[in-house]
């Protein structure tokens, strides 16, 4: 399993119900279902994913996660998990107050775009960052939304949300191992996770 | 649905099977009120039931289909059952594994008591004298089957189409049997473009002069209104890509156009065979009578005071919806639809949209994603009832 998810993984109690956005083939959700006893749901748009995930004995929904999440009554879940997908989000603030409201708890992982590599691209060769975590080309990313851990954490006070855990990590090539960066974490680390909730 | 079995020739199959009668002869109750027996269920079953019970499937057929699933009647017989590259050993419902069973709706013409039997009151068939069955009612003959043969909970309900309506039905009527439905390519209700295509096969079939409101069992039969209907409700069940594909503008045996109202396309001559070929093997009445309770069927209103959420929260079962992506007939919005409902009552419920060019057909017609989907979806839920059976009898120490 990618690192990132190993670091999901690890912040999901057991038995707990799951709702994973975006899921793909449905990796962190099959750990979830076997190794934590989780009731698990996905949302995942490609069909051939939905396939897989279906093969795995996961329940899966294919459909966009902008309009599944509308049809949960408020707290289905412990935790949804939106992960390395707000970045494609068209309308991110919706769509997180929507999991907050399904969720009682909501993970949200993303690359973070002010690493120093992508700054250095930005700054001395003046065209539009390529990482590792952001492979794509300005004229065919699906990426459409820039974040960075600090401006994550303005958004979430801004919404008024207890960031109940927060993790910055640097993932090898293969993305399967990695390291959790601890100093200067908005220039140093290539993703930020979140685990935040709404102050009651 | 369509007839493709002969398409699809297969060495693994199960083989030679046998069509089984079994007859009911204390009445059952039907949704109108009305009190109808003594009824006879045409069955077959494939694999074998295990010790305990626990891996029973069964399937439900669509229209014009039957208990005849998979395998052939006899050494000569060519044609398997309508479903033969789903049902066999090692296949997606794998009736090395499983126990499979399937019967003839009421009201078909198939073996089960239907519209063209016998009223033992009158010694004449029933004809239009035969009740209007729901496909509730069909459902209730169905659980009296399964009760006779000892089984008391259902692995899966698994059907197409009308096949899937009754899987619906099946899981809100009887929800302790019932441990997963898959649905395919079917829908809580009838849309009015589904009950205008049904309205105008059964006009024809009633304005054959021959059909005589239904009293034609001893007389000529009205073959031309069911060839008629037979084709209208082909069209639906194909999509505009495959038959683009399948005959485009094609002309039959001809270069130049006859210039007459013979048959000049390829397509003409395809709907002209399938209705010939219909005609042979089913009847009008039961035509009717099976088309007039699919439009009558409304999931929301028969079981959820018209919530599909309430009618939901009746069931217990774990749900698979698949949709095809070419349905026009079904479209993939009505299987949301359901989908949403089941989300909104809690419902454990996986859902998916197949690419395929096949419309509404598409269930009839071999896909590996198709076969591999439900192959394990039934692997993992028996898998899973396995699990949970083992801790209901060992509860872990600390629950003590």
């Amino acid at each position: 399993m990618r690192y990132d998810l190993e670091i999901i993984a690890s912040w999901i109690e057991e038995n707990s119900k799951v709702l994973g956005l975006g899921c793909g083939e449905g990796d962190l959700l099959y750990f979830l279902k076997n190794k934590k006893n989780a009731a698990i749901t996905g949302i995942e748009i490609d069909e051939s994913k939905v396939a897989v995930c279906i093969e795995k004995g996961l329940s899966i929904l294919q459909g966009d996660i902008n309009e599944e999440v509308l049809d949960y009554p408020p707290n289905s879940f412990d935790y949804v998990i939106l992960s390395q997908t707000l970045q494609q989000i068209y309308n991110p603030l919706k769509l997180i107050n929507s999991i907050l409201n399904i969720g009682k708890k909501v993970i949200v992982s993303f690359p973070n775009f002010s690493h120093w590599t992508i700054r250095m691209q930005l700054m001395f060769l003046g065209w539009a960052p390529i990482s590792n975590q952001l492979p794509y080309e300005w004229y065919n990313t699906p990426n459409i939304r820039v974040i960075t851990i600090k401006d994550f954490r303005k958004f979430a006070r801004k919404l008024n949300l207890h960031i109940l855990k927060e993790t910055a990590i640097n993932t090898q090539n293969d993305d399967k191992t990695g390291e959790i960066v601890k100093l200067f974490d908005n220039i140093r680390a290539s993703y930020g996770i979140f685990l935040i909730e709404r102050k009651t | 649905m369509s007839d493709y079995s002969e398409f699809n020739k297969s060495r693994n199959s199960v083989g030679i099977v046998k069509k089984e009668y079994v007859i009911f002869s204390d009445k059952i109750m039907l949704e109108s009120r009305m009190l109808f027996g003594p009824i006879t269920i045409a069955y077959e079953t494939y694999g074998t039931l295990n010790s305990d019970k626990s891996n029973a499937i069964l399937i439900l057929h669509a229209l014009t289909g039957d208990s005849h699933v998979a395998g052939y009647y006899g050494e000569k017989d060519i044609k398997p059952g309508w479903w033969e590259f789903m049902v066999g050993p090692r296949k997606g419902i794998d009736t090395d594994k499983y126990f499979v069973i399937c019967s003839n709706i009421i009201s078909g013409c198939m073996g089960s008591t239907g519209p063209g039997s016998i009223n033992p009151e009158t010694s004449c068939p029933y004809a239009t004298h035969f009740p209007l069955v729901t496909l509730g009612d069909m459902v209730t003959a169905q659980k009296k089957l399964i009760d006779h043969l000892g089984i008391e909970k259902l692995l899966a309900v698994i059907g197409g189409s009308i096949g899937g309506m009754q899987a619906l039905a099946w899981s809100v009527k009887y929800p302790k049997t019932v441990i997963s439905a898959i649905l395919l390519a079917t829908t809580a209700r009838h849309s009015a473009l589904a009950i205008a295509f049904n309205e105008v096969a059964r006009q024809a079939i009633m304005a054959d002069l021959n059909w005589n409101n239904g009293h034609y069992y001893d007389k000529k039969k009205p073959n031309a209104g069911l060839a008629v209907a037979r084709m209208i409700g082909h069209i639906t069940y194909l999509s505009d890509k495959s038959m683009r594909k399948k005959f485009g503008r094609r002309l039959q045996d001809k270069n130049n156009f006859s210039f007459n109202f013979s048959t000049d396309f390829q397509v003409e001559n395809y709907l002209h065979y399938q209705g010939k070929k219909f005609v042979e093997r089913f009847d009008a009445n039961s035509f009717l009578y099976i088309t007039k309770a699919t439009d009558y069927f409304d999931f929301a209103r028969e079981y959820g005071n018209d919530s599909l959420v309430m009618a939901f929260s009746k069931a217990d079962a774990k749900f698979l919806v698949i949709s095809f992506t070419s349905d026009w007939l079904y479209p993939t919005y009505q299987s949301k639809l359901m989908v949403k409902a089941m989300k909104k009552s809690g419902l454990d419920v996986s859902f998916c949209e197949i690419k395929a060019d096949w419309g509404h057909d598409a269930f009839l017609l071999p896909s590996e994603r198709f076969i591999e989907m439900i192959k394990n979806f039934l692997k993992n839920t028996y898998k899973e009832i396995f699990i949970n059976s083992i801790r209901h009898k060992n509860p872990p120490v600390s629950s003590l």
